[in-house]
């Protein structure tokens, strides 16, 4: 069981009011990822959780108890930090049975369940080896390992993939997932990286200083943005926007559409424009166009569109896909 | 890009960086001969530098007739005990600075250096009456506390800077595997500052071992480290300059041996953070 509910919590350092009020609702067994941009409060508010930082205010409920006042320890979460955070002293062995020792676990008791950890991470040719002798990727396994041994109520990720190189990045997120359902166990994952955020979780919780924008699915806030700041966030490349009379033509204050709901034409559209740059990725080509009336506008078109820099092509916003919001930033 | 060096400015400065080490090495090179001399010799005019009769007669003397063991046994006593007592308070000391900083962390720092730079006599008179009082003169228990506390801002400070270079999450690691404070302590932090710690017992050993003023004003004869020995040579009947000299050599040996082993930890620790 691992049901963590956040009422109003508050934090403040000196006078920066870090996290805002937060709400939230994380149910037992689900995978939510926090995102945001840097400085957002995702990191506080995973830390305020696991009770690395005093709450200013509000109250944190894991499986309806109320764990304000308690220390990490008590809290029975497990955290995986960015930096691996492994001990450096201790081999892999002792390092993830570091919390089943402090536990007071007996030590027969406490090698079988690590030599389970490690047959799960692969880790068994390493146990007897210290951090400083393994890969990064190593580590990152060796980090989870101690973070899964002790079972704990929920798993706390602090953006654990950021030291890794972008091929291990993507082994490794298929690897929490998957460890993630089967062993059906709560976890919460800060990262900045969207495409972690949407590939992984079943619940995303957008934030921005230190407030909770949206929470939903990661389709919900793929299609149904509910301020500029998640439409502006979620999605890559970046949503366009588009104000004054052209939005107001379709219907609101700011209207934004997507770089993959934009049709391209070289014959007639509704936008005309001219092509500043062109990225050929060869699945997809990423146009950069300047429009005038609205700036520079991204548009992804499937396979090879040649499109050479300053032609002219013209632009049709499919009207099912278009986003439109009021003068708050709200989506209508 | 290294920079050039050409071989005759290399021989320069290493005949400079030679001459220099002599010089500071010089006076105890003195001190080491003329324990081998007779009394006589150890004030004629010329001095003689290597063309004496050598004896170890000094060395019986203070050996079998002044109780040198006695004096040393105090001085391994008074700079381990002051020692130890540093570390145990030190350690937690230097733990709370570091991790759970307050706003006046930085002027408790301050303040504590601070106390160091007032000279010591300023204080030796109302110590004194303290020692009175508690019956502490010629204690081991007193001058070991004396010693600690006149250290313990030196060794804070040392350990704070160890401390400091210490990763937070490793410590917050182990918070969230359920370590208690001084679990935390035990079992994760001590063993990574290990390198640390015996840089700071080295110094703090060296400078008790050494430490003369109270040392000599406070202890007499049950509690007297070598420095009392030594200065029991310089009597009013006069100075005996090669039995000085044969005590200050055996007074100085045991750390010489400690200072040359640990000089790797010793060097470290001093420059640490100056260098990475």
């Amino acid at each position: 069981m691992g049901k963590i509910e956040l009422k109003g919590v508050e934090k403040t350092f000196g006078n920066v009011h870090v996290i805002q009020g937060v709400d939230l609702v994380v149910e037992d067994g689900s995978f939510v990822v926090f995102v945001g941009p840097s400085g957002c409060g995702k990191s506080t508010l995973l830390r305020l959780i696991a009770g690395l930082e005093d709450a200013t205010g509000g109250h944190i409920m894991i499986d309806g108890v109320d764990v304000i006042d308690q220390p990490p320890a008590k809290r029975g979460l497990s955290m995986v930090f960015q930096s691996y955070a492994l001990y450096p002293h201790m081999t892999v062995r002792n390092n993830i049975g570091f919390g089943l020792r402090m536990a007071g676990v007996d030590k027969a008791e406490r090698d079988r369940k690590v030599d389970e950890a490690a047959a799960l991470l692969n880790l068994t040719p390493y146990l007897e080896r210290r951090p400083g002798a393994l890969s990064g990727g190593q580590r990152q396994r060796v980090a989870i390992g101690r973070a899964i041994v002790r079972q704990p109520k929920a798993f706390l990720f602090d953006e654990p993939l950021s030291n890794l190189d972008a091929a291990l990045r993507v082994n490794m997120r298929l690897e929490i997932a998957r460890l993630q359902k089967s062993l059906a166990t709560t976890a919460i994952y800060v990262t900045h990286d969207q495409v972690e955020a949407m590939t992984m979780a079943d619940k995303i919780v957008v934030l921005s200083a230190g407030k909770v924008e949206q929470v939903g699915s990661p389709l919900e806030l793929y299609e149904h943005p509910d301020n500029l700041f998640v439409a502006g966030f979620i999605g890559s490349p970046k949503m366009n926007f588009a104000t004054g009379d052209i939005a107001k033509k379709l219907g609101g204050v700011t209207i934004g559409i997507r770089p993959e709901h934009l049709d391209l034409s070289r014959e007639r559209g509704a936008w005309e424009g001219i092509v500043e740059v062109a990225e050929h990725l060869g699945s997809d080509t990423f146009l950069y166009i300047t429009v005038e009336g609205i700036g520079r506008v991204t548009a992804r078109a499937t396979g090879e569109f040649a499109l050479k820099v300053g032609d002219r092509v013209w632009l049709t916003p499919k009207p099912e896909h278009i986003h439109r919001f009021d003068a708050e930033g709200r989506a209508i | 890009m290294a920079r050039k060096i050409s071989p005759a400015k290399t021989a320069f400065w290493t005949v400079i960086g030679w001459a220099a080490g002599f010089v500071v090495f010089f006076p105890i090179l003195w001190m080491f001969l003329t324990g081998f001399k007779t009394e006589l010799e150890a004030y004629s005019t010329p001095p003689k530098f290597l063309f004496f009769e050598w004896t170890t007669e000094n060395y019986q003397t203070i050996l079998h007739q002044r109780d040198y063991l006695h004096y040393a046994l105090n001085s391994v006593i008074i700079a381990g005990g002051s020692t130890l007592l540093a570390l145990i308070i030190a350690v937690p000391s230097a733990w709370g600075m570091a991790f759970s900083p307050t706003r006046r962390t930085k002027d408790l720092l301050m303040w504590m250096l601070s106390t160091k730079m007032m000279p010591a006599v300023g204080v030796l008179v109302p110590m004194y009456l303290i020692f009175i009082w508690l019956h502490l003169l010629d204690t081991h228990i007193g001058i070991i506390v004396l010693l600690c506390l006149a250290n313990l801002p030196i060794v804070i400070w040392m350990l704070f800077t160890y401390f400091k270079e210490i990763p937070k999450d490793i410590l917050e690691a182990a918070r969230m595997d359920g370590a208690t404070t001084w679990k935390e302590i035990v079992f994760v932090l001590t063993p990574m500052a290990i390198p640390g710690i015996a840089s700071t017992v080295l110094l703090n050993v060296i400078l008790a071992w050494n430490e003369a003023f109270w040392t000599l004003n406070v202890t007499t004869i049950d509690s007297a480290p070598l420095t009392q020995f030594i200065a029991s040579f310089s009597a009013p009947q006069g100075n005996f300059w090669a039995k000085l000299s044969a005590a200050s050599t055996l007074a100085i040996a045991p750390i010489v041996i400690l200072g040359w082993f640990g000089q790797k930890q010793l060097v470290r620790g001093l420059t640490f953070g100056a260098v990475k």
